[in-house]
């Protein structure tokens, strides 16, 4: 038979595995194919580690099929911020080039209990700072939609090893909208749990009150699997609560009486023309299946964007002390003094980004400062918090786009951060609440995916994914970039 | 002692730094433990690696908690932790976490016993808990000294041991009111059970900030003063601090905000960071950890749970063993020393002498051999047998002291020793002769009695030399004389 590696999904991977169609060889060697064809010129992973997974993969074949748990055997890649026992971990970073974690985070360790088989790491913004993956200090990933363009950041890798079929399904990480804005550049389903609803354990920390692990994947029922399998409370990460209940694979095709709020704050100009009408068919496609939507102000969400640039660099100051040189990653060589060492070691070892979020974040939690940035900051937060509980008495769900804009183009905004910021202008306000956020492939302007944002109350992913599945299966939205299709592969 | 120059008053606040004994770490599941080969109690946490994430330790909660009520501190129901962020090689994360403005207990104060018996109360501003640094060891210097060192290394073992960091208000006047405040807090602290309190192993640390000015006037610039490792140190380092400060200001000079260190091989104070140099913490609550949320009803039972305190032992001993208020401050402010005497007073039924024994000879022998009183050769039912002896007057006191010297040196219990060494009787055959002789002489009916033949007469004499003798003439050698002299001591001869 063949194998397409855009029709693997997770859930079809499984459903070969359990009636024997395929084994976890096959559907293994059938993506580390797709990656040989398109990593040239997508260029998602940083690491592919084909002998492990092949050799995880032929450990599942070796068992019998009634000792499998439902997932073992399906494969899956994860973003380069996790740890890995034994298998490098960047972040994204130059200063961590070399790192080979002891241990591993405790999503991984999840994964690893289910059965599944570890592709290699994704790229990404040097840790999780940026929009774009340009900030990566390794390689350029690209958007499969349209080479020339970029896949979104901070988790791209994830996005476009998802997108090209080269993973069914990936993890990453969201604190500003590092998952659901590369996953609507790249036309894939991404979700940010509520914040606590996933271990942290072995998550490379940017800004701990914001970051959160989530699922990649083409299909709403593998990010709702996803998210199923690594939801669990850990005690090694005291904010973690776990899911409070396991996800349901949603099959409901009908959104009757369910409330869809409507940002106000994210139809301005802002948004492009093209974002903007793809949004709006979306609205009325819900509308269709039955749920009612209504325009919602929640007017401190225009400060998210300030308050978020101070409170993520802020803790990303602290959280980045760390890598001094002292005790693993790069250091700096010939230096006379500890502080020289200090200094080349973090002046060589982070991009310009980091850098310049480092600064940031010192410069606000500064003596003379604090209050006027990171309380004012703080501040702001509550008042946002209080917007989303103000909406959510009168709406189940909220929805916008989750990108202002479609892909852009490589280069566009690096010389620009203020508006490379303004790509998470919906997502932010999001991680500042500590509410789930999912982007759903909703249809492309000019020929690049846009996504819908769908926003729900705390540990509401359920009936998040319900209304993503119902959508989904209404819009059916192409998620085949039109890269070469490789030649598929004989097997069986 | 030091005299403060007249017209001058020293100001002190002591930020006393306690390591608790708890089984693991603050923020992780290794060992805390003392002088293990470096950097084996170590894990991926407290190396400071990346997406590690402290988990608070329960226990270290308990016994700070323990630690602020006993100092008699509000017990907070809602405190939460910061990072206080500085870039140091012992500082694996980059930051140490800690409370800043809403730590764990608050207001309170130690009644400090002073040398002339007057009570000093010192407020405790506040009891916080923090993860403590590793250990820097510098090779090749003078004194494991940075300054001069060829290269350092970091120990690891140590960093994220729980800490309470006790602050004091500025209420300390002198030296020894430091020293005494700090050895109260020990003996307290000891008594708590929550830190090995041993200032050379670093268990127990102290800063102080020192300012001097004339009374009546404001406070002057202050100075921090570090590297006391010794309650001696603590007292000779804010001598010369205080002494420096008013001999600048008596020059017309101005004291400058900075931190100082004391040379403990100089006895001086030189420079460590001044103001300009100081960090700016830049402290922001830990986004990593949820605050600590302790009910009235769990402060209620760390209370309950509190073993005896030495201002209340030393009480007891007043009241029930009828002991000074001296000797009942120095037994009940040192917890196993305490134990030792109590059971020591029970076995013996002698309080006073009990005391005097464990403040006396077994204090000294402990000292001499820098034993604690687990580690003493000599048992309190050993102690107790041989004040049996001594109550009993089987031994004088000088006898006894002799005994307890044997007992330490051979292990051996008391009457062993006392039968080995025939010591406890008199066996000096001229010492008993006269004796004997004189009760004869001073008898003579009951000797006529023996000598008729009523050889239970006999018994009487025994008795009577025993009476005088406190039971220690030589049985055997008693009767041999008493027969020998009643029977030459006939009117006929």
């Amino acid at each position: 038979m063949m194998l397409d590696s855009h029709s693997l999904t997770a859930h079809e991977c499984r459903r070969l595995l359990a009636v024997g169609e395929a084994t976890s060889e096959e559907i293994t060697a059938a993506l580390l194919d797709r990656v040989k064809a398109v990593e040239g010129r997508v260029g998602a992973f940083l690491q592919v580690d084909e002998e492990g997974a092949l050799a995880q993969a032929r450990a599942v074949d070796a068992k019998r099929p009634e000792e499998r748990s439902p997932w073992e055997g399906v494969p899956i890649a994860v973003k380069d911020i996790l740890c890995t026992r034994g298998v490098e971990t960047t972040c994204g970073s130059r200063i961590l080039k070399g790192y080979i974690p002891p241990y591993d985070a405790t999503v991984v360790r999840l994964l690893k209990e289910a059965g599944l088989v570890i592709l290699g790491k994704l790229n990404m913004d040097e840790f999780a700072m940026g929009s774009s993956t340009e900030n990566s200090a390794y390689q350029v990933t690209r958007n499969p939609w349209d080479l020339e363009r970029v896949p979104g950041g901070s988790s791209g890798g994830s996005a476009a090893a998802v997108a090209a079929g080269e993973a069914p399904w990936s993890l990453g990480s969201d604190t500003g909208g590092s998952i659901r804005q590369p996953a609507s550049l790249c036309g894939v389903v991404g979700m940010k749990p509520t914040y606590g609803a996933v271990s942290r354990w072995g998550l490379i920390a940017f800004a701990s009150s914001l970051d959160q692990v989530g699922p990649f994947a083409r299909t709403v029922q593998d990010v709702a699997a996803l998210l199923d399998l690594i939801g669990r409370r850990d005690p090694n990460d005291q904010t973690s609560l776990g899911l409070p209940t396991p996800i349901a694979v949603p099959r409901g095709e009908s959104l009757a009486g369910r409330r869809f709020g409507i940002i106000k704050e994210y139809l301005g100009d802002t948004i492009q023309p093209g974002v903007r009408r793809i949004f709006e068919q979306a609205v009325e496609a819900l509308e269709a299946l039955g749920g009612r939507c209504c325009e919602v102000s929640l007017p401190s969400v225009e400060r998210g964007l300030a308050a978020y640039y101070i409170i993520a660099p802020a803790e990303c100051s602290a959280n980045l002390a760390r890598f001094d040189g002292v005790r693993y990653g790069h250091r700096a060589h010939k230096a006379e003094t500890l502080h020289e060492m200090y200094t080349r070691t973090r002046s060589e070892g982070f991009g310009p980004e980091v850098k310049r979020r480092i600064m940031i974040g010192t410069y606000a939690l500064s003596s003379g400062y604090y209050d006027a940035y990171y309380a004012q900051a703080q501040r702001t937060r509550t008042l946002i918090i209080r917007d989303f509980q103000k909406a959510f008495a009168e709406v189940d769900l909220l929805i916008s786009p989750t990108s202002p804009t479609v892909a852009f183009r490589l280069g566009e905004r690096t010389a620009d951060p203020l508006t490379m910021y303004l790509s998470d202008l919906c997502t932010i306000p999001v991680n500042l609440a500590g509410l789930p956020g999912l982007s759903l492939p909703a249809g492309f302007a000019a020929g690049l995916p846009v996504g819908l944002q769908i926003i729900g109350p705390h540990f509401s992913e359920q009936m998040m994914l319900d209304a993503a599945y119902a959508l989904e299966q209404r819009l059916q939205v192409s998620t085949r970039p039109p890269l070469d299709v490789t030649p598929a592969k004989e097997v069986g | 002692m030091m005299v403060t120059p007249e017209g001058w008053e020293a100001v002190i606040g002591l930020e006393i730094h306690v390591q608790l004994n708890t089984a693991t770490k603050m923020f992780c599941g290794c060992p805390v433990s003392f002088g293990d080969v470096p950097n084996t109690n170590v894990c991926p946490l407290c190396l400071g690696h990346p997406g590690t994430l402290p988990a608070m330790n329960e226990k270290a909660i308990e016994y700070a908690t323990r630690i602020g009520l006993a100092l008699n501190c509000t017990i907070s129901p809602h405190s939460i932790f910061h990072r206080k962020n500085y870039f140091y090689p012992d500082l694996p994360k980059g930051y140490q976490i800690s409370q800043y403005d809403l730590p764990l207990a608050v207001d309170g104060h130690l009644d400090v016993e002073l040398e002339d018996g007057s009570i000093l109360r010192v407020g405790v501003t506040r009891a916080h808990l923090e993860d403590d640094a590793a250990k820097l060891v510098h090779a090749g210097g003078v004194d494991g000294r940075i300054a001069g060192a060829d290269y350092s290394m970091v120990d690891f073992n140590r960093g994220g041991t729980p800490l309470v960091e006790i602050v004091s208000e500025p209420e300390i006047h002198t030296p020894e009111q430091a020293r005494a405040y700090l050895t109260q807090l020990k003996s307290l602290l000891e008594a708590l059970e929550v830190s090995d309190v041993n200032m050379e192993e670093g268990s127990l640390r102290c800063d102080a900030n020192i300012s001097v000015h004339r009374p009546g006037t404001p406070f002057g610039t202050r100075t921090e003063l570090k590297n006391m490792n010794s309650f001696r140190f603590l007292q000779r380092g804010l001598e010369a601090e205080i002494e420096r400060q008013i001999s600048a200001l008596e020059r017309g000079e101005e004291i400058v905000q900075e931190t100082v260190h004391f040379d403990t091989g100089s006895g001086k104070v030189s420079t460590l960071r001044s103001k300009e140099e100081a960090h700016d913490y830049r402290y922001f609550p830990e986004p990593d950890m949820v605050p600590i949320e302790l009910s009235a009803e769990y402060v209620e039972k760390v209370r309950a749970g509190l073993p005896e305190l030495p201002a209340a032992r030393k009480e007891r001993y007043m009241r029930d063993y009828g002991l000074s208020p001296y000797d009942a401050g120095v037994l009940s402010a040192n917890r196993p020393l305490a134990a030792f005497f109590e059971r020591l007073s029970t076995q013996t039924g002698e309080a006073k002498l009990a005391a005097n024994w464990v403040m006396g000879d077994f204090s000294g022998y402990l000292n001499a051999q820098g034993l604690e009183v687990k580690d003493s050769a000599v048992s309190v039912e050993a102690l107790a047998e041989l004040l049996g002896l001594l109550a009993a007057g089987t031994l004088s006191g000088k006898m006894a002291k002799d005994v307890f010297a044997a007992m330490v040196e051979t292990g051996k219990g008391a009457p062993e020793l006392v039968a080995e060494r025939g010591l406890g009787q008199i066996s000096d055959t001229g010492e008993l002769e006269t004796m004997v002789s004189e009760l004869i002489a001073a008898n003579p009916g009951p000797a006529e009695e023996y000598r008729q033949g009523r050889d239970r007469v006999l018994g009487f004499f025994v008795g009577q030399i025993m009476k005088q003798t406190r039971g220690q003439a030589n049985p055997q050698l008693l009767n041999e004389l008493l027969r020998k002299a009643l029977a030459g001591s006939s009117p006929d001869n």
